[in-house]
């Protein structure tokens, strides 16, 4: 049953030659528990730095989320525009975090947005 | 307009799941009202993730990915309202843990034709006592049922808002989110007045 035609993967529509677990050597749960697809993150300035240096200390997925992260971007926002899984995002998210590359906002998961936010949010709806 | 930000301010992110079965019109509705997209974020399912049922078909696969796709919605430069379109079969639900968490509410879409369909997740939400509505999406010709009709069929509680909508547009869109949230804020008021 082998098809070495269609398995052969050396080609140029093979896709990632790098699975999303090798990019952040097998690991699948982030240290940074908090981190949501709604938590918002920016590169800091080092990371800026560090990205356009591109050292060694970065793998390039980390090099392109920092530069994707001049602005504020969401957890779900890097995921699709950078094409990773959000697990994977999230796990190089943390070690970025941890290097002081990135500063990360999330979203208290213990308890509904305020009643101050609710009211933005249905004011900013009626508004569209 | 320095390059450097040494205290980023980073705004303030809320979520609405938009939940249904396939084909109910989840995307549709997002890209209605998001000002982006709408974009697609995949998780990865492992094994541990999918429970022992539905790897049927995917023969030599251990790991498949599921796909969301969602919507952004900028209400103040310090606050940003996310839609995210969930699957609602009932193999997806370790996800909705992960969306539910923290979630303003959920709205979820309900197509006449398979009304059934849309038990698990509602299920799913009132033992989560993640507050939601019901929006029904009346894209397709066919009998346009009452709302009453469909929470007599689907069982619901009267304070839970049913509405017929039409994902396609615009502003049947917005007045389901409008809807879900003036629903959620008279829950966040016990001294609210009824409605």
């Amino acid at each position: 049953m082998t098809d070495l035609g269609r398995d052969a993967w050396l080609d140029g529509e093979a896709g990632p030659v790098v699975r999303p677990y090798a990019m952040i050597s097998g690991r699948t749960r982030p240290t940074h528990a908090e981190l949501d697809l709604i938590s918002i993150v920016i590169a800091t300035g080092s990371g800026t730095r560090a990205a356009e240096r591109a050292g060694p200390e970065l793998n390039p997925e980390a090099v392109r989320i920092l530069r994707f992260c001049h602005d504020p971007m969401s957890v779900a926002e890097i995921s699709a525009h950078l094409d990773l899984p959000a697990g994977t995002v999230k796990v190089l998210l943390s070690d970025l975090i941890d290097q002081n590359f990135i500063a990360s906002r999330s979203p208290a998961l213990d308890a509904r947005p305020a009643h101050q936010i609710l009211e933005a949010v249905m004011h900013g709806l009626q508004a569209l | 307009m320095g390059s450097k930000r040494s205290d980023p301010v980073l705004p303030t992110a809320v979520k609405i799941l938009i939940a249904g079965h396939f084909g109910v019109g989840k995307t549709t509705l997002v890209g209605a009202v998001s000002e982006i997209g709408p974009l697609r974020t995949e998780e990865i399912l492992t094994d541990a993730g999918v429970g022992v049922d539905d790897l049927s078909g995917v023969e030599s696969k251990t790991t498949t990915t599921v796909a969301m796709d969602f919507g952004r919605i900028t209400i103040r430069e310090d606050l940003v309202l996310y839609l995210f379109g969930t699957p609602g079969q009932e193999r997806f639900s370790f996800l909705w843990d992960e969306l539910a968490v923290g979630a303003l509410g959920a709205v979820v879409m309900a197509d006449t034709r398979r009304l059934g369909d849309s038990f698990t997740v509602i299920d799913y939400f009132e033992a989560r006592r993640t507050p939601f509505v019901v929006a029904v999406n009346c894209f397709h010709d066919g009998k346009i049922y009452e709302p009453e009709e469909v929470r007599l069929a689907l069982g619901l509680d009267a304070g839970i808002p049913v509405l017929l909508c039409d994902a396609r547009r615009r502003e049947s869109s917005k007045a389901v989110l409008i809807t879900l949230v003036r629903h959620v804020l008279l829950q966040s008021q016990p001294t609210g007045r009824p409605a």
